[in-house]
């Protein structure tokens, strides 16, 4: 459609009940996105540790702080979700997993595992204080 | 860059409000996305209030009974009504089907109809699908050959040469999945699609084709099949059950295992 035409577009995003499996792949972008994000916050970390005790202390000072540890669940979600949709992506690749009801249980799979791990990583990292 | 909204002249403001007779019992709202091209006006939705008692189980009824009985310039596409035409594919209840095969029951409270997504619209619920079709002809959905025709009998395929073209043949080019996919409505005017994917698949798969290569050749391209992400939509939608996302892995696969 030319941007000139006179004629409406019809609307898309606004009306459509986007299935779960969308919204899925939208979250496979958007955490993709926040491990970019993350990747800079990681670097920082590095920097901050290489330049000694003080910038150590300032930026984990920062990072425990109750809206630091909330990003840096935020990442650790992100890494998960992003890595168990990538291994689905894999199986597509080859071929497989397209039936609606694979497709179903990938998604369930997806969530569970991303979330669990998630989880575990937190309970591992409070147990080690 | 893909834009998320619609421009101005494409918003939809709200519109009139129908009612169903006073001795209706078992009414349903239907909320239809209406746009005159005469008038200077934007879009708009109008409520339409059907008497269930009075009209047949499927929404393309619910349509017919209000263009009848309450608002003859309600305008849509429809014709075989038991899908197989593809005339009256339309966005119902925020999903693409056909009106004809879709249940009125199926959907709980009010219903809302929609042209297919992102497409422009000549009126109502019509919408122009010249561009779509123009990318299905550009597959060159035909058999092509370069050995001779055999004399005495057509070109003949065993059971399982011809079991490949099951899930693929079926396609009956309604739209529904094209216009349901994100990654064709911010690159409709780079990327094919699934639909004529499905079919340029469909003649990949075909054992008595042999322009296999040169179809392969055609859709080694960033944009024309590579804008598949496995959204997964198309496959959600497809009214006839196909599977327009696993056609689309499978010419992915063939370009890569004719690299190697």
């Amino acid at each position: 459609m030319s941007s000139d035409d006179k004629r409406p577009l019809s609307p898309h995003l606004q009306i459509y009940d986007l299935p779960l499996t969308a919204r899925l792949s939208l979250l496979h972008r958007g955490t993709g996105i926040l491990l970019f994000v993350a990747l800079w916050v990681l670097t920082g970390v590095l920097v901050a540790a290489a330049g000694g005790e003080e910038s150590w202390q300032q930026v984990h000072g920062y990072l425990s702080s109750w809206p630091g540890r909330l990003v840096l669940l935020g990442f650790t979600f992100s890494l998960y979700f992003h890595l168990c949709s990538g291994i689905r992506h894999l199986f597509w690749d080859i071929g497989k997993g397209f039936s609606s009801q694979n497709v179903a249980i990938s998604n369930a799979l997806i969530i569970l595992v991303s979330s669990l791990l998630t989880l575990l990583t937190w309970l591992l990292a409070w147990s080690q204080g | 860059m893909a834009a998320f909204t619609l421009p101005a002249h494409s918003v939809v403001k709200p519109g009139k409000l129908w009612k169903a007779s006073a001795a209706a019992t078992r009414v349903k709202k239907f909320i239809i996305y209406r746009y005159d091209p005469e008038g200077n006006q934007n879009p708009r939705t109008d409520t339409y209030e059907v008497d269930l008692d009075a009209c047949g189980a499927m929404v393309l009824d619910a349509l017919l009974y209000i263009k009848n009985t309450m608002d003859s310039t309600l305008t849509l596409r429809r014709s075989c009504r038991e899908g197989i035409c593809g005339s009256c594919a339309m966005n119902i209840a925020g999903r693409n089907t056909l009106a004809c095969t879709k249940a009125i029951a199926d959907i709980a409270g009010e219903v809302t109809i929609y042209p297919l997504p992102h497409q422009p619209v000549i009126k109502d619920l019509v919408c122009d699908l010249t561009h779509f079709y123009a990318q299905y002809a550009s597959i060159e959905p035909w058999m092509k050959t370069d050995s001779a025709t055999p004399p005495d009998k057509e070109r003949l395929q065993s059971k399982a040469e011809r079991d490949q073209l099951d899930g693929l043949y079926e396609c009956i080019l309604c739209a529904c999945c094209s216009t349901s996919c994100p990654s064709y409505w911010w690159n409709s005017e780079r990327y094919l699609g699934p639909a004529a994917l499905l079919n340029a698949y469909r003649w990949i798969s075909d054992s008595r084709d042999e322009a296999t290569g040169e179809r392969l050749d055609a859709l080694e391209d960033p944009f024309k099949l590579y804008r598949c992400h496995t959204i997964m939509n198309c496959t959600d939608a497809c009214p006839k059950d196909l599977n327009p996302a696993r056609a689309i892995a499978g010419i992915k696969q063939l370009m890569i295992k004719r690299k190697m």
